[in-house]
């Protein structure tokens, strides 16, 4: 056994971490490390760059832009990027639909999308969610019917992200409504610019527009706009939930946010002395540090047996428990770490551009908003009530 | 023993919660929101029409001179409503320091004003530095004349927006952290060198930061003796507390009851969600949660006046805490279990997470008043 890495890993990890630092925009770089919020345009920049450089899809076949890369180098590869301050990836094109086209997708889809999402020319959106069906996707309602060379889809789908953004839409809807709940589904690519579609924006407590409703009033789309076959959307979308799980337990972010966390409890002070000399606040960010490096050795190992060749099993649905509840820990912990000045409600502060006089300390701002905000990561993606059912049977039987 | 409410405390949770159901509904929080005070200055006439201002306030001075307990029965309503009014600063703080420490002066001027509704006022102490260390302060009152003159900031003042007038600690003596030489004036907004920058807070109410440059005040403005303000400013705090808890009973109490009820109407996978256990455990937890909390809360009203000025402290620490934890894992879970719909603007969860959240953040986080538990425990 050996818990380093190879002198070939480091040297990758190195020319990656050089790269990114001489090539990330600092005005990027520095909102996404002080929360920030970010413009379209610094995701779609970054993209492109990277694709570039060849490293726009590492997780794809060669032959549509993607790498060789081992698992431990895609795995450093996104640590590193997250660490450095880039942006996250949005996964709906690059991570979800690409895989699923790859996979399922006809020669056309592959030839016009997936060029396009490699570079981010396509923003895309996932448009599964509606009001009545969330973690019950199966009840999905939304219908489309063939109509001589066109689909006609109707329905609603709700906390679609991004959607603003998006000109692109892989949607769900149901083309047999006689058959069982999940053989009666099919997936759709739509443009978000044909008619009848109409995106509505839901704000959120944190006072952020990062989710939408998305209306479809008899949306019409070419007969080629369906992936696969019809009645195998379910199926599709499985492959593509099972895809999202790489990266998901976003232990790169974690731990930039955990030295942002550090450096907030040492510019705070207790009666003169700094929070993180508290013993209280000390053990805090102690406990919260071991049980992030508890979940890295765990990634690790799964990312080393995938590696040895076992396919990424249900086990990842822990990563997705435990990434989420640290990633809820540090949010908290940062509000908690500026006491009374997580109260003053500053949107403005997170503006980019924005050069107003804070209220308190200049990185207050976001933080409480943050804690808010990321409530949404035990409930999205599957809840993490949803990901222990799923660990529950398949992993344990029961 | 008796946790019976009398008759007139039966009358004035009536009062309290037929105001919230009937005038406080969401979709009016909503619009109290946002109007440029943040908050309605005709639910604060209609506050002071039932006598809600006047409970803190002694009959001689047009008042009611009601118990503390009879200020948790309002706030508990409060709470369910969410309202955003400067009730704690003006008539918890404001009323209660004006009382304890005014001269026979001081509270015929004042004290008759908060009870009509005509005199906001809000008690600025914290500062940038100071967290939730109430000995250290740092502003300055300098002795010129025959009045003061002070300087220094004061942070996250409640109710600071809007206040007529500000309760101000500042050291004549002493530097940040001694116990002795803070002393408490009165500075009217419009003084000389007093700026305020209004904001609202993360929960929809309104504070301020407040910057003292040079304020000159008479002699006359002094409340209290100089030099040895401290102990009323603990009160004070404690009483905030106090206040605080019995508010977070109510946002409890509402949030479980919202949720709850979502249990039992949302369904998915063709039943109501509250038929799965693991939904079921966790909202059995949070009831017991507010069922502390709620203990907690009459304890912390019932000592928040006690002569016992080291009983008061540990009971109101004790309670700050227990609430500080059941906001935490009630307003957590609810979200939680709502799903998506538990974190949008549109639906009152979310903002009575937000109002939980900021309770556990005023006047001493629980991790502080934990520390102040255990301090004052080992004392004792
Ligand atoms: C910020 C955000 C962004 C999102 N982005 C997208 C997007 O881009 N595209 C998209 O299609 N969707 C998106 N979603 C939707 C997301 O996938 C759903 O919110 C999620 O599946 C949960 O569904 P729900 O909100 O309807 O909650 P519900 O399914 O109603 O669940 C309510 C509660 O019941 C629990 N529960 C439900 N079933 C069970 C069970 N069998 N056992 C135990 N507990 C159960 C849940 O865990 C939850 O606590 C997003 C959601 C959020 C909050």
């Amino acid at each position: 056994m050996d818990l380093n890495y190879t002198a070939d890993e480091l040297a990758f990890a190195e020319e990656v971490r050089q790269w990114v630092r001489a090539n990330l925009p600092p005005e990027t770089r520095h909102r996404v490390l002080h929360h920030i919020r970010l413009e379209k345009q610094d995701f779609v920049n970054w993209q492109a760059k990277l694709a570039e450089r060849g490293w726009g899809a590492p997780a794809w076949p060669e032959q549509y832009g993607g790498t060789r890369w081992t698992s431990v180098q895609k795995h450093l590869f996104e640590e590193i990027l997250a660490e450095e301050g880039a942006p996250p990836a949005i996964p709906f094109g690059l991570g979800m639909i690409g895989p699923v086209l790859i996979a399922f997708g006809s020669e056309a889809q592959k030839q016009r999308y997936l060029p396009r999402i490699l570079t981010m020319e396509d923003w895309w959106c996932q448009g599964f969610s509606e009001p009545g069906s969330g973690s019950d996707l199966a009840s999905l309602r939304t219908r489309a019917v063939l109509d001589g060379d066109e689909w006609v889809i109707t329905g609603q789908k709700t906390w679609t992200t991004m959607a603003q953004h998006a000109n692109m839409i892989f949607v769900l809807a149901r083309t047999d409504p006689a058959a069982k709940p999940q053989k009666g589904i099919s997936m759709f690519l739509m443009d978000m610019a044909t008619p009848g579609v109409t995106v509505r924006p839901i704000i959120t407590i944190d006072g952020e527009h990062e989710v939408n409703e998305v209306f479809f009033d008899d949306v019409r789309i070419p007969k080629d706009a369906i992936v696969g076959e019809p009645g195998k959307g379910w199926t599709y979308a499985k492959f593509l939930l099972s895809h999202e799980r790489t990266g998901i337990a976003r232990i790169g972010r974690s731990k930039a946010e955990l030295k942002r966390l550090k450096h907030i409890a040492s510019e705070e002070t207790v009666e003169g002395v700094p929070l993180i000399r508290t013993p209280g606040f000390a053990a805090k960010i102690a406990a919260l540090e071991i049980e992030l490096t508890a979940l890295e050795l765990t990634n690790l190992r799964m990312i080393a047996a995938e590696k040895a060749g076992q396919a990424p099993g249900v086990e990842a649905n822990m990563l997705k428990i435990k990434g989420s509840e640290i990633q809820q820990t540090l949010t908290e912990l940062m509000m908690e770490a500026v006491g009374p000045y997580a109260l003053p409600f500053n949107p403005e502060a997170r503006e980019p551009g924005w050069n107003g006089e804070p209220i308190g300390p200049d990185y207050a701002a976001p933080l409480a908003p943050d804690y808010f905000n990321y409530r949404k990561v035990t409930i999205y993606g599957g809840s993490n009530e949803i990901q222990r059912n799923i660990l529950a049977k398949a992993k344990l039987g029961l | 023993m008796d946790f019976n409410l009398t008759e007139t405390q039966q009358m004035l949770r009536d009062t309290a919660d037929r105001l919230i159901r009937e005038r406080y509904g969401f979709e009016q929080r909503a619009k109290i929101l946002k109007s440029p005070d943040g908050f309605s200055r005709g639910m604060w006439a209609t506050f002071a029409e039932l006598g809600l201002l006047a409970i803190e306030v002694p009959e001689e001075f047009g008042g009611i001179g009601g118990t503390f307990q009879d200020v948790a029965i309002v706030l508990e309503a409060f709470g369910r409503g969410m309202v955003v009014e400067p009730f704690i600063p003006t008539a918890v703080l404001g009323a209660g320091l004006i009382n304890a420490a005014g001269t026979q002066e001081q509270k015929a001027e004042l004290l008759p004003r908060i009870a009509e509704g005509g005199l906001f006022v809000a008690f600025g102490h914290g500062e940038p530095k100071s967290r939730y260390a109430l000995a250290y302060i740092a502003t300055r009152a300098v002795a010129e004349g025959d009045g003061f003159t002070l300087t220094g900031e004061k942070a996250v003042v409640l109710g600071g927006d809007c206040a007529d007038l500000f309760i101000v600690s500042a050291r004549t003596a002493g530097a940040a952290g001694e116990r002795d030489g803070l002393s408490l004036f009165l500075v009217p907004r419009e003084a000389d060198g007093l700026s305020v920058r209004g904001y609202p807070t993360v929960d929809g109410t309104r504070a301020a930061e407040v910057s003292l440059q040079g304020v000159k005040v008479s002699r006359s403005a002094l409340l209290g003796a100089e030099g040895g303000a401290l102990p009323l400013i603990e009160q004070a705090v404690d009483r905030g507390i106090a206040a605080l808890c019995a508010e977070a009973v109510g946002a409890m109490e509402a949030l479980n009851e919202q949720t709850l009820d979502y249990l039992k109407t949302r369904t998915q996978f063709g039943v109501p969600i509250g038929s799965f256990q693991v939904l079921q455990h966790h909202m059995v937890d949070m009831y017991i949660a507010h069922e502390q909390a709620r203990s907690m809360a009459i304890l912390a009203a019932d000592r928040a006046d006690s002569p016992d000025a080291l009983a008061r402290a540990k009971a109101i620490s004790a309670a700050k805490v227990q609430i500080g934890k059941s906001a935490r894992h009630i307003g957590q879970q609810a979200v939680q279990m709502h799903g998506g719909i538990g974190i949008t603007m549109e639906y009152s969860a979310g903002h009575l997470f937000k109002r939980l959240t900021t309770i556990d953040r005023t006047f001493g986080d629980a991790d502080f008043h934990l520390a102040r538990y255990a301090e004052l425990s080992a004392a004792a």
